[in-house]
């Protein structure tokens, strides 16, 4: 059983959810992304979705590929980003995965990213640009490894392909909300709680929503469904500003903005 | 292993390479597609239309000449140029986009996005859906719009609206990474009208297929004008639409050379130039498995070239199993060899060619000097020059 599968065993048991904050790691540098781990893991966030700067993120909105475009120029490497989970792995009790293209993870080799992460701390991996068609080989490495692979299924995604996409997924299920790329939404799409609800009656496995969530009445909607939230532009683009305001006041504005979110959990 | 003709296989690969890299928000209508266009590719019906358009509309078959002058100059092999840049929008990327606009009527849709990098695919597109009344959004990078100013032009003549990307280097690969974003959120209702032969399954099979016409006419021009097949062809690669076009019908001939050129930049250093199955290796990138360059982390490298249509970290998948397989030779050409070519066409054949194809006639030129007159060699001119005037001649310092 992985941390994963432990985590949402324990939370399932005491009626709680999850809120997952995505952070760009690296952004504005790997000592803040380092810091903002620590400080929501003490606000009760028990899991983190860690996105690996990547150069040609198609999944993703104006936010994130602007925070992926400024770590990478400040030169952050895959070498320094495990130096770095490392640290904070354990110090948090909170499982981390990281949001990773699959260009990365070949570059690397399968086996051998699953390793390095493995080695320092992640405890899965969503890889948002490979589709279950594609998975085989890394997920056979995954399985060997108990590292989790985490698949996504989107509004697009016909129904009894989403049962195969749950078959071949371990962790969680990471539910897109719309059909589209990341980014802070004013309105989700109202057909998403029936959406997740109808999966849920299709699989065991917890399921996260992410894409879009941004505000306390998303969590308020989103939450009896789901097993937990993800959170992330909303989230990196707080964190950027910490390339030009004190880190102290940054980071304690997004613990504000995290214990807004939890309330609206509860 | 000798190379197949019977590729991709229904997952997508030629060989290892190819397949489907894109989030799962975009499965469904790959799947679409591709099961549309194997219906249409049976369907007589749509390769009459298709055929149709092309001899009426763009202007097919285009013809093969025999540069005499230039030939003769270098003394070596018989240069024969497929007149690439003589058919409608002055480029073969018609050929394909005529060929998508029909599948899109097909499949019902009335939007269409596409990414450009020259302006060629985007003119093509923004024809193709003027033609046919559909609607046509343009993304095209920052760096190339300014150096490709009138296709821009064009474009927008013809009621497309092109947006500009100011993201990463600001050509062409970003371009292609905005279309695929528009079309993670509107895949439903639009059509993503991909350029080249690559991107997921089954862009590049769909692409090759379409643009393999100038393969066609050109075995059966060179059968029919000069009893027999030439000893080399030799066309440029970007992504590789021309070349896969151009090579696939002659795949089985095997006494055929086949040479795709690479932009050689400025020199072997990464970052400075477009040579990627010369000096890249197998990765990911834009949905598909093939060669790019990258760093040792996986991030795509910047490239250079002097002609937009080239300034690609990619490559089509078939490339990369022609090149494993052996069957096609690859090669690069630097940008002031590019541009002396484009010059030496200009006054030895009243040709302006596009700079991207200037890279063809430039290898084809020392590979023809080489060899005895009696031999063929055929370039495929894939497009125009008149594109690249303003640049070439800022280059050189001169206002305009």
């Amino acid at each position: 059983m992985s941390t994963i599968d432990t985590l949402f065993k324990n939370l399932r048991a005491k009626g709680q959810k999850a809120l997952m904050p995505f952070l760009t790691a690296g952004d504005p540098d790997l000592d803040f992304t380092a810091a903002a781990i620590r400080a929501l893991a003490e606000r009760d966030c028990p899991l983190f979705e860690l996105g690996i700067p990547y150069s040609d993120p198609i999944a993703d909105g104006p936010v994130i590929q602007a925070s992926y475009c400024r770590a990478l120029d400040r030169g952050v490497t895959l070498a320094a980003i495990f130096e770095m989970l490392k640290g904070v792995a354990r110090q948090v009790p909170a499982p981390i995965v990281t949001m990773v293209s699959y260009a990365i993870i070949y570059r690397q080799g399968l086996a051998e990213y699953v390793a390095r992460a493995k080695a320092a701390g992640a405890a899965g991996a969503i890889v948002p640009d490979l589709p279950v068609e594609e998975a085989r080989p890394l997920a056979d490495v995954c399985r060997r490894e108990d590292f989790s692979l985490i698949q996504l299924i989107t509004p697009t995604t016909p129904p009894e392909r989403a049962v195969r996409i749950a078959e071949h997924t371990t962790g969680f299920i990471y539910y897109v909300s719309v059909t589209g790329i990341t980014g802070e939404r004013t309105e989700l799409p109202p057909e998403l709680v029936d959406n997740v609800a109808r999966l849920r009656e299709r699989t065991d496995l917890p399921i996260c929503i992410g894409f879009g969530i941004s505000r306390p009445e998303h969590v308020r909607m989103l939450a009896p469904v789901a097993d937990g939230l993800i959170v992330g532009s909303a989230m990196v683009r707080r964190m950027a500003e910490a390339a030009e305001r004190p880190r102290e006041q940054v980071l304690a504005e997004l613990g504000d903005y995290v214990d807004e979110l939890l309330a609206a959990m509860r | 292993m000798p190379a197949s003709t019977h590729v991709p296989d229904p997952a997508g690969r030629f060989g290892p390479f190819g397949g489907r890299y894109v989030p799962e928000t975009l499965l469904h209508a790959l799947e679409a597609l591709d099961a549309e266009y194997s219906r249409a590719r049976n369907d007589p019906a749509f390769q009459k239309e298709l055929d149709g358009l092309l001899a009426d509309y763009v202007g097919r078959p285009s013809p093969l000449y025999h540069a005499r002058r230039l030939s003769r100059e270098l003394g070596g092999a018989q240069i024969h140029l497929k007149r690439e840049d003589l058919n409608h929008t002055g480029a073969h990327k018609i050929n394909n986009t005529l060929g998508q606009a029909l599948l899109t009527m097909r499949m019902g849709k009335r939007r269409v996005i596409a990414e450009t990098g020259a302006g060629q695919h985007g003119v093509a597109t923004a024809t193709a859906c003027a033609h046919f009344g559909l609607d046509c959004i343009v993304y095209m990078g920052e760096e190339d719009i300014r150096r490709q100013q009138p296709n821009v032009f064009s474009m927008r003549l013809l009621g497309a609206e092109v947006r500009p990307v100011a993201t990463g280097s600001r050509t062409l690969r970003d371009a292609i990474n905005e279309a695929m974003r528009d079309w993670m959120s509107t895949v439903e209702t639009t059509h993503y009208c991909l350029g080249s032969v690559v991107g997921p399954h089954p862009f590049p099979r769909m692409v090759r297929d379409f643009q393999s016409v100038i393969g066609r006419e050109t075995r059966m021009q060179c059968l029919a004008r000069l009893g027999r097949l030439p000893e080399a062809i030799v066309a440029c690669v970007g992504g590789g639409s021309n070349a896969a076009g151009m090579f696939f019908p002659f795949i089985e001939d095997e006494a055929v050379e086949l040479v795709g050129v690479e932009a050689g930049g400025r020199s072997d250093r990464l970052g400075q130039h477009a040579a990627t199955l010369l000096l890249g290796r197998p990765g990911v990138l834009h949905g598909s498995f093939s060669y790019v360059l990258q760093d040792d982390d996986g991030q795509t490298s910047d490239v250079h070239s002097v002609s937009a249509g080239l300034d690609y970290p990619g490559t089509g998948p078939e490339h990369s199993y022609w090149k494993e397989t052996g069957r096609v030779a690859y090669t690069s050409v630097r940008d002031d060899q590019a541009l002396a070519a484009f010059d030496r066409l200009a006054r030895t054949e009243g040709i302006i060619p596009a700079l991207e194809s200037s890279h063809a006639v430039a290898h084809a030129m020392e590979l023809a000097a080489g060899r005895r007159p009696e031999e063929i060699v055929v370039v495929c001119l894939s497009g125009r020059g008149e594109k690249d005037a303003a640049e070439v001649g800022r280059l050189r310092g001169i206002e305009m």
